[in-house]
């Protein structure tokens, strides 16, 4: 087996009196693609929220890359190399599209902060042509001059995937990716992200479509009331007595 | 290369317009030096607010308090050093970048509402401290002036001592009338070209995308205070060449200049010529200007010289209805003219002529590009 | 000692001015979302609703008595207030009491101009960003400025107390100190400032009608859902925090003379008040506006200044700048207010 890109290691957060998450331990195998699924509630978008040190942990450690992120301000850890594909999306709705994917580009090429007032974004060609590219990736070719606020919220989604690919992060936290597609973007998003897995990004997917899981992950931890109650291949935890109960027996929908 | 091309034929166009000023304002009864000095300083003003306001979003109520501190720097290096404008304008662009550096230092740790609270808090202290506690250096309610005994150590080290008090030169130039107006407008054309500069650059492009959606910029891995930090810090400079620049033109400083209804004349002038655009700005401060100085010296008897045209009873209906907008009542025509502006045109003069242009099958403006997101009220 | 009654006095009024001018402030900001940088402005009109309502009661009448001559043995002409020479004393006494009395005058005009307002202008500006409120509000007090200016003048325009509370009181005495005498109508302002405060708050806390007002300041969109037709709440909102400011523009004008600026002069030290309260605290206010009127006060006062060069001058904004480092959300804030 590879090494470990994340080790989510013996998390415990709690909100007031609710255990939001405890003795959470988590290994994500480099590029693997791994699905973290669970009922609503399960703490699943708390614990993608403490991978990306949004929130503090009470207890543990979040580590990547033997590094530990717990604590560092949400550029540094982008900056190293976790790039989180929210489940709103979240995009510059005043920019153009091409500008949208250019500026991530532009993150991950000079660090936090440059300088650089002094020679026109025009003649950035390879950023401009690498943003075109995952523009046409993403199936957003056409729109590249468009503002991005006038956009339909699939295709912000799409657009945001873009933004996340162009900066080539060792680690995507993808929140629910498909959530609000129609079965056709769904499929279509699928084959994209299938495509990046063979270029060998790791992955954590949040996902409800039982569909995506099963297409994408190489493993799937199963999250309920803020425990772990499953881990191990989409096959192995398919036939898993205890979270089939979690989910038909739970306080699943 | 076309973006490139488009960008050098507007410069060139706008520092043709600049330097015609004396031709063209001639018919508007506005070519004389001391406006058009005015018309480039607050030109400079109005660019260097929009790099803050226009680009990041942020709103500052306070950009009057570098101008002062730029227009004192210039008078102490006057006095201290030198005649010439280069040491002047040098010591006006240091102080003011410092000060600038400390107040946004502590003022972009809070955004929307509060920073532009702060920005004024920081400004309404040095107005105050300025006429007290300041006054050995800035010379209180008199404002700081010239003085014959001044050291100038560097003019008199090198040059003999000419009677009476100098005034400002370039290198021997003295700065008159229109030397003085040239002076500006050329600094002016340099200010607008460094401002395209950045509106093109990578860097201005995360400008924008900081006001778009700062949240996600951190996400996107950007560190985004030293972004804005600079921003104002350059936004500040620009202020403080401008107040520099004033103190060229008169040698004379004085803490009004630092008053917040100072700041909120720059942000008129930037919203009036169009927030975000690289024009706009510099249009709404020669309009507002203009307005000022032609506007306000409307009397009744010129009032009546220019409807004389009209019979009598109707003459002085129309002088009756127009005169409480004009002369003393020039600010009544400025806030309804701004109201007027914020309600219909958000995107400023700028949006309008692009409009105008797009109903006249006039090429590229749509219209669409400005303010798509909060119309006007529809009445 | 003295010195330390008289500043807290002093401070509590300068307070009780910039807690009445906020309250609105934030009442406005809280409800409707607005920042109203023409609430000045309505101080202003307010004070100068005391300006008319005190010329209207002195508008004479003149009459000959022939039984006064003049020195040149013609008979005297005799001016008198209309209302003195229709309601005899009780006329006299109104004329008196003009200041108190246009408290009367200025709500009903001060609702009207407060209604006009909201409807012809802010309530197309609910959905609009906040520096395009404050510019187009700042637009309004220029204009409302200029036209109170076309028709009073530059020149601040002096209003007199009653006489009954035109001199000073030795509040010393009561204190069983010596010698601090302080200006009665000061007091008076100070008592009416802290009625009007109350009555405000209690409406608030305690009717139906503020309850509803005070869970839109929580919850602007829940209380949308609930049916309630918000729009003309905000109307009356709007209504009242036109009143509050301006009888408490009308009730300054024996301390300030009134002139055209003083709103704008009043505004930025209101605004600043309401930010170091905490925006839509309506409670923040009004003890972040004593706060900074004490401060002030005691910052002004020499031994301070000997040791503290300046300190008077910037005192308030200094607190201000402080509390929003410490405080982002001001001393009695609530989350979720004017964050992005």
């Amino acid at each position: 087996m590879t090494n470990a890109v994340l080790h989510v290691a013996d998390v415990h957060k709690s909100f007031g009196g609710l255990h939001a998450l405890s003795d959470i331990d988590l290994q994500v195998m480099e590029g693997t693609t791994h699905a973290i699924i669970g009922p609503n509630g399960a703490g699943k978008s708390t614990l993608l929220n403490v991978c990306i040190g949004r929130i503090p942990p009470d207890s543990g450690a979040v580590v990547f890359d033997g590094k530990v992120i717990t604590g560092k301000r949400p550029h540094e850890i982008n900056q190293m190399g976790i790039v989180r594909v929210f489940q709103t999306p979240e995009i510059f709705p005043d920019l153009t599209l091409l500008q949208n994917v250019m500026v991530p580009a532009f993150a991950k090429r000079d660090g936090a902060f440059t300088l650089n007032a002094f020679r026109g974004a025009d003649r950035e060609t390879e950023i401009r042509d690498e943003a075109e590219h995952w523009l046409a990736d993403v199936g957003l070719a056409g729109y590249k001059d468009t503002l991005a606020a006038s956009l339909s919220r699939g295709d912000k989604r799409r657009l945001e995937l873009a933004m996340g690919l162009i900066q080539h992060p060792r680690l995507l936290l993808l929140d629910e990716p498909t959530a609000g597609m129609s079965r056709h973007d769904t499929n279509s998003t699928i084959d994209l992200l299938k495509k990046i897995k063979e270029r060998g990004m790791t992955k954590v997917i949040i996902e409800h479509d039982m569909h995506v899981v099963f297409s994408l992950a190489d493993r799937v931890t199963v999250l309920a009331q803020g425990r772990i109650i499953a881990d191990g291949t989409p096959e192995e935890v398919r036939g898993s007595a205890v979270v089939q109960e979690a989910y038909l027996g739970g306080t699943h929908r | 290369m076309t973006a490139l091309r488009n960008d050098l034929i507007y410069l060139v166009v706008f520092a043709v317009a600049v330097l015609a000023m004396p031709i063209w304002l001639a018919p508007f009864g506005a070519a004389y030096p001391d406006l058009m000095q005015k018309f480039a300083i607050y030109g400079i003003f109005a660019i260097g607010f929009n790099i803050l306001f226009g680009m990041t979003g942020y709103l500052s109520f306070g950009h009057a308090a570098f101008l002062g501190v730029g227009s004192y720097a210039a008078v102490w290096s006057f006095k201290l050093l030198s005649m010439n404008v280069i040491p002047a304008i040098a010591l006006a662009v240091l102080v003011s970048g410092l000060f600038a550096a400390a107040i946004g230092y502590i003022s972009l740790r809070r955004s929307g509402i509060y920073f532009s609270i702060l920005t004024l808090a920081f400004a309404q202290m040095s107005y105050n401290l300025a006429y007290s506690v300041f006054t050995p250096i800035t010379n209180g309610e008199t404002g700081l002036q010239l003085a014959l005994n001044d050291p100038r150590v560097i003019d008199r080290a090198l040059f003999a001592d000419a009677p009476g008090i100098p005034r400002p030169n370039l290198f021997g130039i003295e700065l008159g009338g229109y030397e003085a107006f040239y002076l500006c407008a050329v600094i002016l054309i340099l200010c607008f070209f460094v401002a395209m500069r950045i509106d093109r650059s990578p860097f201005g492009m995360m400008l924008k995308a900081i006001k778009s959606n700062q949240t996600r910029m951190a996400y996107t891995g950007f560190n985004t205070r030293p972004y804005t930090l600079s921003a104002f810090i350059i936004s500040g400079i620009y202020a403080g060449i401008a107040g520099g620049l004033l103190a060229v033109t008169d040698p004379l400083a004085g803490a009004e200049r630092m008053q917040w209804t100072a700041s909120g004349e720059v942000v008129l002038m930037t919203i009036l010529g169009g927030v975000g655009t690289l024009v706009g700005p510099v249009i709404g401060a020669v309009v507002i200007k203009y307005f000022e100085n032609i506007f306000s010296a409307f009397h009744m008897a010129k009032l009546e010289d220019i409807f004389s045209f009209l019979p009598d009873g109707l003459e002085s209906f129309v002088v009756s209805i127009v005169s409480p907008f004009v002369g003393e009542g020039w600010h009544l025509t400025l806030g309804i003219m701004f109201m007027l502006i914020v309600v219909f045109l958000p995107g400023g003069l700028m949006e309008g002529a692009r409009r105008i242009r797009a109903r006249f099958g006039g090429g590229r403006g749509t219209g669409s590009k400005a303010h798509s997101s909060n119309p006007a009220p529809a009445e | 000692m003295d010195q330390l009654i008289l500043q807290l006095l002093n401070g509590l009024d300068k307070g009780a001015a910039y807690a009445l001018i906020a309250l609105g402030l934030t009442l406005v900001f809280g409800t409707l979302g607005i920042v109203n940088f023409a609430h000045g402005a309505l101080f202003m009109i307010g004070a100068f609703c005391a300006v008319v309502f005190s010329r209207l009661l002195q508008l004479e009448t003149v009459t000959i008595d022939p039984a006064r001559l003049t020195p040149w043995g013609s008979p005297m002409e005799v001016r008198t207030p209309l209302v003195q020479a229709w309601l005899g004393d009780f006329g006299a006494v109104l004329v008196q009491w003009s200041v108190p009395l246009s408290i009367l005058f200025a709500i009903p005009v001060m609702l009207i101009v407060g209604v006009a307002m909201e409807r012809g202008l802010i309530r197309y500006f609910y959905k609009r960003a906040h520096a395009d409120q404050i510019l187009v509000t700042f637009g309004l007090a220029i204009v409302l400025q200029e036209i109170v200016k076309a028709n009073f003048g530059a020149n601040p325009i002096p209003v007199t107390a009653p006489a009954a509370l035109a001199g000073s009181v030795d509040v010393g005495g009561w204190l069983g100190l010596s010698g601090v005498f302080y200006p009665w109508w000061r007091l008076v302002y100070l008592g009416f400032a802290l009625a009007v405060m109350g009555l405000v708050i209690a409406f608030l806390r305690f009717t139906t009608y503020g309850m509803v007002v005070r869970a839109g300041m929580e919850d602007r969109q829940t209380v949308g859902f609930l049916g309630i037709d918000i729009e003309k709440r905000f109307t009356v909102v709007f209504g009242i925090a036109a009143v509050v400011a301006g009888i408490a523009g009308a009730m300054y004008t024996p301390i300030v003379s009134p002139n055209y600026h003083i709103g704008m002069d009043f505004l930025v030290l209101s605004f600043v008040v309401v930010v170091v309260g905490g925006m839509g605290s309506v409670s923040g206010a009004v003890f972040a506006g004593f706060l900074l009127g004490i401060l002030q006060s005691f910052a002004s006062m020499n031994e301070v200044k000997n040791i503290l060069p300046g300190i008077d001058q910037v005192i308030i904004y200094l607190v201000a700048v402080v509390v929003l480092l410490v405080m982002p959300r001001g001393l009695m804030g609530r989350k979720g207010v004017m964050e992005n």
